[in-house]
């Protein structure tokens, strides 16, 4: 366990509302390893947004870390103080959001910001610096990098603004990029080219990625191992061919059967029925219990804890909670 | 072809994206206009769905906009059931808009957020005079049973609801006016995949119990592949290939729409290797003289780059690319 | 009561709720609309009806009985013997009313050419903003100052004293409309673009119905907003050209009319005769300013 990149330990993250606390992130728990891609998916409002946001350190005041502890190569960094946030941010963790502009400073050339990236972190000349930032920006794809580094982020298209976006996460090497939907703002035929990029340089690099989507084709081209956020929490995680071929929680497999694809050829697609309760109102035992075809009178009682499944799978559901079904099996008889 | 619901025929839409006028005079620069849509003519027959798939800037939000009136065409010919929708107006026009609804891309802008959802579905019938009094309320509750929601509904505010639920007020609304043709621009791209799902069974219920015709304008091919019997691929504002849907994904013609389906990522975890996908969309204002694909385009000759190809016909539909008409000659 | 319910737990209601300036403004602004309304009711003596007036009241400072009729009065008398409490009272029904009155005068002619602005856009639009900047350019005291020396010279003298207070009312209101004006402009252009006009329009509704059934619903927050500020505006404007003497006639005192009159007696010691009307106005003004932000702040989702 201690060999892990980053490790996530109960995370919970809380939202004090005059209406009382909302629960955005309830006791997640996993492991980034050197090098891995995680890929972290759920629809709008599961958390899985926050999630990044609350290993950043760049949680939205009044959200906050209510327990849990975030370790990054076995140091704690939850409660680190600003200042030091700021310096593992950048150096040490990348960050791509959805939207490059807001990644990039308007007022600055790609030159000033790369150079001044690279300089915090590492104890280099100037011009050494402007090396590495073209070289850096030639190896994600810009043509006539050294021209264009001069240039404002406003000259260049979406596709490739955020082609910068990501240089200036690698740019201090770091050991993790947080890529939070980083190819929803761009168009089919340019999102494909960004996922590829994104896999292939820190793969060149050693960096692990936290890939955040609500894409699931994203994540079965990208991530070697996948976590399904549901309401808040963690509904599934384990190897992405295993989890998108057999899901095991009946969310996650629902999730699978109502994306049309390119093959599929039944009528009707496979849908679950309702919507994801809001935080205010999630239904005491399993979140998933108000759509859950398969739910039982313990769904509604209890709260499912992650059950390990072996392979490096878990599975938060009563479903598959060993001592449970041998219960249900015999009361069944 | 005589069962064509929508006729289309050269429609062409620019639009005016120059400066105010004394900044031209002070800068010396010409007008400016930005062709969203350059030339596109299909049909729709009675009862099917037809696609708009494009990527942003492929003028399919524009032609959406024009069928039903919302923006007027600088060029060409919309046909409705045989009546030419331009210059038709007054109680004939009237008539013919009662036939044709919209559904939305954004469930939380497409509603009024003052309305409760009861006046909001029947808007239309009030706009009509289709029905009156206690007769309304009726309707707008079985409406709301129809697309799944219930008749106690219609006292609240759109608030109160989810994306999901929203789109399905939105639907109710469409339908409130018993219209023939609803033209859906990206009506599930702004919400979850598991309500994404709902939307489009729920669509796809409706069309068989009302008989309803659908113009569906998507992004997303998977969607369309789901939805559409034929399927339409537009391009910097020009449709580069028309063909039926299935026949679209097992034999694409048009080297841009193998692009697209090469760019979808593949879920089925087959191990296919894509073919990495070149390029950017130009600016549509100064878009690449000849064919519009051809700075992206694998096939690209020289003659390409200087005349613009027109559709050849191919097994289902027709296709833009001198590399098809070599083929076939 | 369900209804009372909802709105007692509604956001604003409960911003409201927890906010003790909002409060104390209320019932600050309250007392004071109260007393003026219920003026004739409440004021121990009626400053309007001149046959009640003794000269020699005049000059009482306050609490103090007078030396020549040994008469008291809470807050003295002025210069012609009007009790002062009274006169405020009835001199804060005069500000409210013209202050209201010149509020809903701006805030109709605002949006209506707000709406026009933000709806038909082009020359039309192009032309109100224009006009809107020009009359910006001014200070709105100057226009109000111009447009009533205008209209006072187009009504015959003998029907001067009785409009006097209607075309105070029409000054204020024309010096303010283009706030309304702006911003109902710029939420409308929004408005417009949202897909539930265009709903409206996919099925043929006639455009002005769209405009005030659809998009004047969901322009109003910002409108109350600059209403509630515009209220206390209204009412200094109205203090002012009083003040300058533009006003209303002497006869019926608004605050300002008092102020102007105590200021003549300022340096000669009687100074209460400035001080309560000033006070009142200042807490009018102030109460209904801090409601105005209070309201902004209550309904600008950003800032909670």
């Amino acid at each position: 366990m201690t060999d892990a990149l980053l490790s996530v330990r109960n995370l919970r993250v809380e939202f004090p509302t005059r209406r009382g606390i909302l629960t955005a992130i309830d006791d997640v728990s996993f492991d980034i390893m050197p090098g891995e891609v995680l890929g972290v998916v759920g629809e709008s409002g599961a958390g899985k947004s926050l999630t990044g946001a609350a290993i950043i350190g760049l949680l939205e005041p009044p959200g906050r870390i209510a327990s849990g502890e975030i370790l990054l190569k076995g140091q704690r960094i939850d409660n680190l103080d600003a200042e030091s946030m700021r310096r593992i941010r950048g150096k040490r963790i990348g960050m791509v959001f959805q939207d490059p502009l807001t990644s990039l400073n308007p007022l600055y050339t790609v030159a000033q910001q790369l150079i001044e990236t690279i300089r915090t972190h590492a104890d280099i000349s100037e011009a050494e610096a402007r090396t590495r930032a073209v070289a850096l920006l030639d190896r994600v794809g810009i043509p006539a990098a050294a021209r264009r580094i001069d240039d404002y982020p406003h000259h260049f298209s979406g596709g490739m603004r955020q082609r910068v976006v990501i240089a200036l996460a690698l740019c201090a090497e770091p050991e993790l990029v947080i890529a939070d939907e980083p190819t929803t703002a761009l168009d089919v035929s340019v999102q494909s080219q960004i996922i590829d990029l994104i896999k292939e340089i820190c793969a060149e690099r050693g960096a692990a990625v936290m890939l955040i989507t609500h894409d699931m084709g994203v994540i079965a081209e990208t991530a070697d191992r996948v976590a399904v956020l549901y309401a808040g929490r963690l509904a599934e995680i384990g190897p992405v061919r295993e989890v998108i071929t057999a899901a095991e929680h009946p969310y996650t497999a629902g999730l699978m059967g109502s994306i049309p694809t390119l093959t599929q050829d039944n009528a009707r697609l496979v849908q679950i029925p309702g919507a994801m309760p809001r935080l205010n109102a999630i239904p005491q035992g399993c979140a998933f219990n108000p759509r859950c075809e398969r739910a039982f009178d313990r769904c509604f009682r209890d709260r499912p804890d992650p059950i390990d499944r072996g392979d490096g799978r878990k599975v938060a559901c009563w479903l598959y909670d060993a001592a449970g079904v041998a219960a249900k099996e015999k009361a069944d008889v | 072809m005589s069962d064509a619901l929508l006729k289309i025929a050269h429609l062409t839409r620019y639009f005016d994206v120059s400066k105010p006028w004394l900044n031209r005079v002070l800068e010396r620069e010409e007008k400016q206009f930005l062709t969203a849509v350059a030339d596109v003519s299909f049909e729709i027959r009675r009862g099917e769905t037809f696609a708009l798939v494009g990527e942003s800037g492929s003028g399919k939000s524009t032609i959406a906009k024009m069928v039903v009136g919302l923006l007027g065409a600088s060029e060409g010919l919309i046909e409705f059931d045989g009546h030419r929708m331009t210059g038709t107006a007054g109680a004939e026009m009237r008539d013919l808009r009662r036939r044709f609804q919209m559904i939305f891309q954004d469930p939380f802008a497409s509603l009024n957020p003052r309305w409760r959802v009861g006046d909001i579905i029947a808007e239309p019938i009030h706009t009509f005079g289709l029905l009156k009094g206690a007769d309304v309320t009726k309707r707008v509750g079985e409406l709301l049973d129809t697309v799944g929601l219930s008749s106690k509904d219609a006292e609240k505010f759109p608030h109160e609801f989810s994306g999901g639920q929203r789109q399905r007020i939105a639907i109710a609304r469409a339908l409130s006016s018993k219209p023939e043709f609803i033209v859906c621009d990206e009506p599930t791209s702004a919400l979850d995949v598991s309500v994404q799902a709902q939307i489009l069974n729920l669509m796809k219920d409706l069309q068989d119990e009302m008989g309803l015709t659908y113009l569906f304008i998507s992004h997303d091919l998977s969607v369309v592949r789901h939805m559409a019997n034929r399927i339409g691929v537009l391009y910097l504002g020009r449709l580069v290939e028309v063909a039926d849907g299935k026949r679209l994904f097992t034999d694409p013609q048009h080297p841009y729409t193998r692009m697209l389906l090469d760019a979808v990522p593949d879920l089925a975890l087959s191990g296919r290797r894509r073919k990495p996908v070149e390029g950017e969309i130009p600016n549509p204002i100064n878009p690449p003289p000849g064919c519009a694909f051809h700075p992206r385009c694998p096939l690209a000759m020289p003659r390409c780059k200087v005349d613009a190809p027109v559709p050849v016909q191919t097994a289902t539909g027709h296709a833009a690319c001198f590399a098809l008409e070599k083929q076939t000659a | 009561m369900n209804r009372l319910a909802r709105m007692w737990d509604s956001d604003i209601a409960w911003s409201f709720r927890h906010s003790p300036v909002a409060i104390v403004a209320t019932v600050v602004a309250l007392i004071i609309i109260m007393g003026a309304v219920l003026a004739p009711w409440i004021a121990p003596f009626n400053p309007f009806d001149s046959a009640s007036l003794n000269l020699m009241d005049g000059f009482t400072p306050p609490g103090v009985p007078n030396q020549f009729t040994g008469n008291t009065y809470l807050m003295g008398t002025d210069n012609q013997g009007r009790d002062i409490f009274s006169t405020i009272l009835y001199g804060a029904r005069i500000s409210l009313f013209v202050g209201f009155a010149a509020v809903v005068f701006s805030m109709v002619l605002g949006i209506g050419l707000g709406l026009l602005a933000g709806w038909r856009g082009g020359w039309v639009d192009s032309l109100l903003m224009r006009i809107a900047d020009v009359q910006l350019s001014f200070p709105s005291i100057l226009i109000a100052l111009l447009i009533f020396g205008l209209a006072r010279g187009f009504i015959p003298p003998t029907m001067r004293e009785e409009v006097a207070i209607w075309v105070l009312i029409v000054s204020i209101g024309l010096s303010d409309w283009v706030q309304y004006a702006r911003v109902v402009r710029g939420a409308a252009m929004v408005e417009k673009s949202k897909e539930y006009v265009q709903a409206a329009r996919v099925i043929g509704m006639h455009p002005t119905r769209i405009v005030l059934r659809h998009i004047l619903p969901n322009v109003m927050g910002p409108v109350l907003v600059i209403a509630t500020i515009g209220l206390a505006l209204a009412i200094i404007a109205e203090a002012t050209l009083s003040f300058l003497g533009v006003g209303v006639p002497p006869t019926q005192p608004s605050l300002g009319t008092l102020i102007r009159i105590g200021q003549q007696y300022l340096f000669s010691g009687e100074w209460w005769i400035i001080l309560f009307p000033s006070i009142a106005l200042l807490l009018l003004a102030l109460s209904v300013n801090l409601l105005g932000d209070w309201l902004r702040d209550a309904l600008n989702p950003r800032l909670r």
